[in-house]
């Protein structure tokens, strides 16, 4: 059936902010169906919270609007907009839920929208626990022993007629939130009575644990007319037990004979067939490792993040094609974008294998658990596509951004043979590493097979890594044991650390295609991956097209991260289409297959590797740009630039140099005094002893960071000399290659500024203000612009000290600059050349098209030339505020005060007219509930307790009923704010906890002196609300606003919805 | 090193002069054979015990081969047929429950010359654009004797293909519950045919690729079934004129691959042979009647040229290039395909025994 004609107009709900579990493969997803959408000529309305995506640009819809994911916003804007239709199976679980909510309440009839690509039954029958086991039971497809409990009760019966240990598994929660694995009846209770909570159906399914079994994907197509085929199957490295998410995965599987995976598939196109999906699905098994038993274990009948690493793995563009078909086209109509003459209904070939490899954030969350489960721990994943396990394995451990080369980890290294035995049982983000530990120490396959059920194939791939290491490491480099190493994916400068010789040669990669059909057709896609072959695909494909057009490089960011999220791939991607524009041929390299740089039509070409120099420089020496661009990819790419510098090639925009003077503090220092900006007081101290010593000389409280970071890693407020102790303990843990940062600490307004400049004139398209002081991390600051409580003076000190810092720095595209301003002065805390976080939504707002100046600047076009400028843009007629998102229930024991470390992994916008309405937007997008009645529980350290005042107060002649510790309770009675007194945790019930645990506090306002160790106090409490889902504010300053906004007595009813194109 | 299987050398050499060198693994020696390739990413020893690889050096594009090594049940005929195996990595380490041994093991018992360790992909590519060539596969220096050896590819032809690979006996599998009777002509069946036909509760009797007619009878069965099969199928001309016998006995008939391109050509078809072949798990098919495309497992060299035969329509048809995937034929009880039977194409065989059954 071609096209529809019935629909015109087309609802896209976006997966909104990034938190663990939904992250950038929603936006990938998003932005392929808005493309697809508008090439039928449809008009297209989206809504999405998430600024930072590229889905929300005015490019991307007709109509945007960055409001929150709420049911009442969506309802108001269906009234608006009256779309006939609504794309529901594009935008995460967020955007599945919120249609399903619409189309159960009536609402959707009711108006006249059709739901397109997911039939309410289908999800039923896919999603709640009992419709979904009896669905399997009806078409014989066998299903783990479970039952679906509303009761903790019920539970522990199930429990005790299957046996322990059983997984607890909330319906309806996002990454398996709430869920996990009790081996005892005590944890069933415990986790059954959290995972009940979270359900927002009250409903969790009680499973027979089968961990062990080997874990198996398929993702599946459909369309109306039955036409159904698996686009990819991957096996988990991980077996059933640890969250998919949080799994090593290779694709296709490959320990499986063919009966097995012919039965696995054809399990997996009858239940899509049963369902009756039309668009993509994907299908989790688990596997019996010694028998031909299987278990379906989940079914999701929408785009997932496995959806998009089945796209970039095989080239086939799943959310592309699932939405053709959500508006009618059946696969037999829909072309092949990669071969451009056959058509999309057919099962891809590869002829390469793919690895991901997830990302966690315990690097930075140092206390957190890191034990992996059945809740999804990692913000964001690589893949590396290799011509053997071991090649994809190596190029996976690089991307990863652990600093790695190799699977051997310094700390690993130092521990008793023992001691790596007893971690083999640790089921964390580290097994991968102690088990490549343990086979160096001559631990067997067999024996850490028994341990860890990892099949023995995955083992003894990673056996063959430790003994082409030690053969590296004896005796002479020959070539051959060169051109082997190579083969396997190990660098030059790798194997010359290992085999402690210069090689005997230098090989570089050459590339081939991924073009979905293993060779068999002539394939243009312009999607690339290395090997260590002869023939060099790419250098074939450039020669034969010919452009005649000049080159240019565009490196991304690599994995998303606490601190590098998806915005720099919004700045890569938009990068990208304006080099295109101006008649260049734009060229990405990344390796995250989340994401819309990685998509293989977004640039002229596409390498999918590893973002390492080495790496790097045989893409340089295929493609001999013209120019690359390393300032929108984050850090990541700028850690790349001294050494693309060094090869000679052309850097466009701000210089090696620059960005190095920016970032060495010497050398930073010198600049300031020349432009006479003053910045806080600080030394650069290497021992603990210097950074002692150098507090003493400041005077705490002090910041303390490590240079060249990004996202405030490793970054702390000290207070005391015991804190500096415990901080350089940590950092020194790792390597400690660049020095420590040490300042004075000061508590003053926080203001942020993205500027473009091109070596003569700068243009500041907007002044941001943080509602939080200095002190917390921007990223995690709520952030306003444009600035509301400057006086004339300190925004006319802040437009210079920008214009003297981005001349004098010669910066050429983007510059970021955080100040902050204390008693009336401006200080410089950080300048960075490169793009920021803010990017995106400062573009969004203002008009503005930042990347795209910026893009144009490098390519030698000024501002003048563009039509812009010198100084401050005139303010936009909206206030817009941004409010960063968490995934602290996703992350256990880690502490959820606010500081100079970010912790938030996304972020929403609020725009409005004013300042509290924005504000009010961005708190309900973010997922604060705004109770306006119910208890409020102060406990704040001492310095605070003044301050703290007349938030309390606020709050009383709100009506809530105040509650708090001792000490915080009688500075707030002795103010005449009646606060109820509640005892301590460690003190008998009923105490703080029990008043959490009970209801009776709807917000807590928790401050804390001492730092983020999970035993203390401050820091359980806060644990406790993000387990009972009360809303924690950490910061006075939040605390204070979110009062402020209550006491407003608005709704979201009141609000005006805006339609950002028309700004 | 044992370890990085970089054993002796062994080469490829193709029709087109083109030397791939790797290493060797399986037997040792010389072979000459039709190189192809094939995009199935499992399935290793089904193929390579594959009939229908008669004469042939099997190419596999998936890079990584032997995983989850090989064993007793999987076979689909007692030999491998093919001349020779090419691939990236071969895993000395298998893994699965049902492995009882190595792929380089394998090939050692069945003799066949294997080589890793080359840009397979390149290779494919080679195929794709010149068509399928012949080849050498070889663990003597190719360079020493490169000429002797070029011309051992130059008079190589594929010949005698079914009459080398069907069985010379009758042999009998009986279904659990058995409905219909079924004679299978062996031109080179794989075991996965005789299972798929006891699974919808045929008992099979296999007979031998000259099987006549009046032998056929004497079975009385309620279908007849044409296997796969290697080779060009104009060369069986006695066969093709059996099938046209055959055929005359009204009894419903399912021709498979090989079976429905001698079917063709025993009822005026013609048949051409495809520039590299359809060698894969992943080739769509489009049912006509139906309105449906489906993923299929096939294995063919040659295609039934479209149109060419009158009695029959042309009810499948590749979604890729448009050749003939499928025939069911107007005045005979018979349905041929070029792809492996599934469920559906089955079940359109019991129905036509079962209306046989009725009519009796």
């Amino acid at each position: 059936m071609p096209l529809r004609t019935d629909i015109k107009k087309v609802l896209v709900i976006g997966s909104g902010p990034i938190v663990i579990g939904q992250a950038a493969e929603f936006d990938y997803a998003g932005t392929q169906a808005c493309r697809a959408l508008k090439q039928e000529g449809l008009e297209v309305v989206l809504i999405n919270s998430n600024p930072a995506t590229i889905m929300t640009d005015k490019a991307m819809a007709d109509k945007v609007y960055i409001e929150p994911l709420t049911l009442d916003v969506v309802k108001k804007i269906i009234k608006i907009e009256k779309p006939d239709s609504i794309l529901s199976t594009l935008g995460g679980q967020t955007g599945l839920t919120l249609s399903m909510q619409l189309a159960k309440e009536g609402f959707l009839t009711e108006n006249g929208v059709k739901l397109l690509g997911a039939d309410p039954e289908t999800i039923h029958k896919a999603e709640d626990r009992q419709a979904f086991k009896d669905t399997m039971e009806k078409i014989g497809e066998p299903c783990i022993p479970s039952k679906v409990v509303e009761t903790v009760e019920d539970a522990v019966d199930f429990a005790a007629e299957t046996d322990y240990p059983v997984i607890v598994r909330p319906a309806f929660t996002l990454g398996g939130t709430g869920g996990g694995i009790a081996y005892n009846e005590d944890e069933l209770k415990d986790i059954a009575t959290n995972g009940l909570r979270l359900s927002p159906i009250t409903q969790v399914l009680i499973e027979k644990c089968i961990s062990g079994w080997k874990e198996i994907e398929f993702e599946v197509i459909r369309d109306s007319k039955d036409n159904c085929i698996t686009v990819c199957s991957m096996e988990n490295f991980d077996p059933v037990g640890v969250h998919t998410g949080d799994s090593i995965v290779i694709a296709p599987a490959v320990t499986l004979t063919d009966r097995e995976y012919q039965m696995l598939r054809s399990a997996a196109l009858n239940i899509v067939s049963e369902l009756k999906v039309e668009g993509g699905c994907n299908c989790q098994f688990a596997l019996h490792p010694t028998s031909m038993d299987y278990a379906v274990i989940e079914v999701n009948p929408r785009v997932s993040r496995s959806s998009a690493l089945a796209s970039k793995a095989t080239g086939y563009p799943i959310a592309k094609v699932a939405t053709r078909i959500a508006i009618g086209y059946s696969l037999d109509e829909i072309i092949n974008a990669v071969t451009g003459n056959t058509y999309a209904c057919f099962e891809p070939a590869i002829d390469y294998v793919v690895v991901k490899f997830p990302k966690w954030a315990f690097d930075k969350f140092v206390y957190a658990k890191r034990t992996l489960g059945t809740q999804m721990k990692a913000t964001g994943e690589v893949m590396a596509i290799g011509t053997s396990f071991e090649h994809a394995m190596m190029k996976a451990v690089r991307s990863i951004e652990l600093g790695l080369d190799s699977f051997n980890m310094k700390k690993l290294m130092k521990m008793s043979d023992d001691e790596i035995r007893r971690k083999l049982h640790d089921v964390d983000d580290e097994r991968c590493f102690v088990i490549f530990e343990a086979l160096k120490r001559g631990v067997t396959v067999e024996e850490i097979h028994d341990i860890t059920m990892i099949d023995n194939w995955f083992l003894n791939k990673f056996k063959n890594l430790t003994e082409l290491e030690a053969w590296l490491a004896d005796g002479e480099l020959t070539e051959e044991k060169y051109d082997i190493a190579k083969r396997y994916g190990y660098l030059d400068s790798t194997i010359e650390r290992m085999s402690g010789s210069k090689c005997p040669k230098k090989t570089r990669a050459v590339y081939k295609m991924v073009d979905t059909c293993a060779g068999e057709f002539n394939a243009e896609t312009p999607y690339f991956y290395s090997t260590l072959d002869e023939e060099n695909e790419a250098k074939e494909f450039i020669e034969k097209q010919n452009s005649g057009k000049k080159r240019v490089i565009v490196f991304g960011s690599g994995p998303i991260r606490i601190g590098q999220g998806i915005e720099f791939d919004y700045c890569s991607v938009h990068c990208v289409w304006t080099l295109k524009e101006m008649g260049y041929e734009a060229i990405i390299c990344n390796n995250n297959p989340e994401t819309v740089s990685t998509d293989f039509d977004t640039g002229d070409r596409l390498y999918f590797d590893p973002l390492t120099r080495e790496d790097v420089e045989s893409i340089i020496e295929t493609e001999k740009p013209d120019g690359v661009v390393v300032q929108f990819g984050g850090q990541t790419a700028i850690k790349l630039t001294k050494h693309l510098s060094e090869m000679g090639v052309n850097i466009l925009g701000t210089s090696a140099d620059s960005i190095d003077a920016a970032e060495d503090r010497e050398r930073f220092d010198e600049l300031l005094n020349k432009c006479g900006i003053p910045r806080p007081a600080g030394f650069t101290v290497m021992t603990a002893e210097e950074a002692l010593a150098a507090a003493k000389e400041l005077g705490y409280p002090v910041l303390m960071r490590p240079s060249y970071v990004l996202g405030g890693q490793n970054m702390i407020i000290a207070h005391s000399d015991s804190d500096i102790m415990e901080y350089m303990e940590i950092i020194t843990r790792t390597a400690l290659e660049n020095p420590v940062l040490i300042d004075k600490y000061m508590m003053g307004k926080e203001v942020e500024v993205d500027a473009i400049c091109d070596g003569t004139d700068y243009l500041i398209p907007g002044i941001m203000e943080h509602i939080e002081r200095a002190g917390i991390h921007s990223g995690d600051s709520i952030s306003v612009y444009p600035a509301l409580t400057l006086t004339k003076k300190i925004r006319e000190t802040i437009i210079e000290y920008t214009r003297r810092l981005a001349l004098e720095l010669k910066v050429v595209g983007l510059v970021n600059i955080q100040y902050v301003v204390y008693n009336n002065e401006v200080y410089v805390i950080e300048v960075n050349p490169r793009s920021s976080r803010t990017v995106p939504y400062i573009s969004k707002v203002t008009g503005i098209p930042m990347v795209d100046i910026a893009t144009k600047i490098m390519l030698g076009h000024s501002l003048k030339e563009q039509g812009y400028e010198s100084g401050l843009y005139k303010e936009a007629d909206y206030i817009a505020v941004k409010v960063p998102v968490f995934s602290f229930e996703k992350l256990h024991d880690v502490d959820t005060a606010l500081g100079p470390e970010m912790k938030s992994t996304g972020e929403c916008l609020g725009i409005a007219k004013n300042f509290e309405d924005a504000l009010y937007k961005g708190l309900i997008a973010a997922g604060y509930n705004m109770k306006k009645s119910g208890g409020v529980l102060f406990t704040v350290r001492d310095t605070d307790k003044q301050e703290i005042l007349y938030v309390a107060e606020k709050f009383e002649r709100l009506g809530f009923d105040i509650y708090a510790t001792s000490g915080t309770a009688s500075v707030l009675n002795r103010n005449m704010i009646a606060a109820n007194v509640v005892r301590r945790v460690s003190e008998e019930k009923p105490n703080v906890m029990t008043y959490l645990d009970e209801g009776k506090i709807d917000y807590v306002i928790s401050t804390s002196a001492k730092g983020r160790i999970p035993q203390f106090d401050s820091v359980k409490i806060r644990r406790k609300t993000v387990e009972r889902s009360i809303c924690c504010l950490t910061s006075i300053d939040t605390a204070n606003a979110v009062a402020d906004i209550l006491a407003m007595g608005k709704n979201i009813d009141d609000m005006e919805m805006v339609d950002i194109t028309k700004i | 090193m044992s370890l990085f299987n970089t054993g002796d050398k062994a080469y490829v050499m193709l029709e087109n002069g083109r030397i791939f060198e790797g290493y060797s693994f399986g037997e040792k020696g010389t072979a000459v054979g039709e190189a192809v390739f094939t995009t199935s990413m499992t399935a290793y020893q089904e193929n390579l015990t594959d009939p229908a690889y008669y004469g042939q050096i099997i190419t596999q594009t998936f890079p990584l081969i032997g995983n989850y090594g090989v064993n007793s049940e999987d076979y689909q005929s007692d030999k491998v047929y093919a001349k020779g195996y090419i691939v990236r990595e071969w895993c000395n380490a298998p893994s699965n429950f049902r492995c009882e041994g190595n792929i380089d093991d394998f090939l050692k018992k069945h003799g066949v010359i294997g080589i890793h360790s080359i840009d397979t992909r390149a290779l494919t590519k080679i195929i794709r654009e010149n068509g399928v060539m012949n080849a050498v596969i070889t663990t003597e220096n190719v360079y020493d004797k490169k000429d002797e050896l070029m011309e051992l590819i130059r008079s190589y032809k594929i010949e005698n293909a079914v009459k080398t690979v069907s069985s010379s006996e009758t042999k009998r599998y009986e279904a659990e519950n058995a409905e219909y009777e079924a004679a299978v002509l062996d031109f080179g069946c794989k075991n996965s045919l005789i299972k798929s036909l006891n699974s919808i509760g045929c008992n099979v009797t296999v007979v031998p690729a000259d099987t006549n007619a009046e032998k056929i009878k004497e079975l009385s069965p309620d279908g007849i079934v044409l296997s796969q099969g290697p080779g060009d199928p104009s060369e069986n001309k006695d066969i093709i004129n059996n099938i046209s016998e055959i055929s005359k006995l009204n009894i419903p008939m399912l021709g498979i691959s090989l079976g429905h391109q001698l079917t063709a050509l025993a009822n005026g078809g013609k048949t051409e042979k495809l520039r590299y072949g359809h060698r894969g798990a992943s080739q769509p098919v489009k049912d006509i009647r139906r309105n449906k495309t489906f993923v299929t497992s096939k294995n063919n060299g040659y295609t039934v040229v479209s149109g060419s035969v009158q009695n029959a329509d042309e009810v499948f048809v590749n979604a890729n290039d448009s050749s003939c995937e499928g025939l069911v034929y107007n005045n005979i009880p018979c349905i041929t395909i070029q792809f492996e039977p599934d469920k559906y194409i089955l079940g359109l065989f019991a129905d036509m025994m079962d209306k046989k059954k009725e009519d009796k």
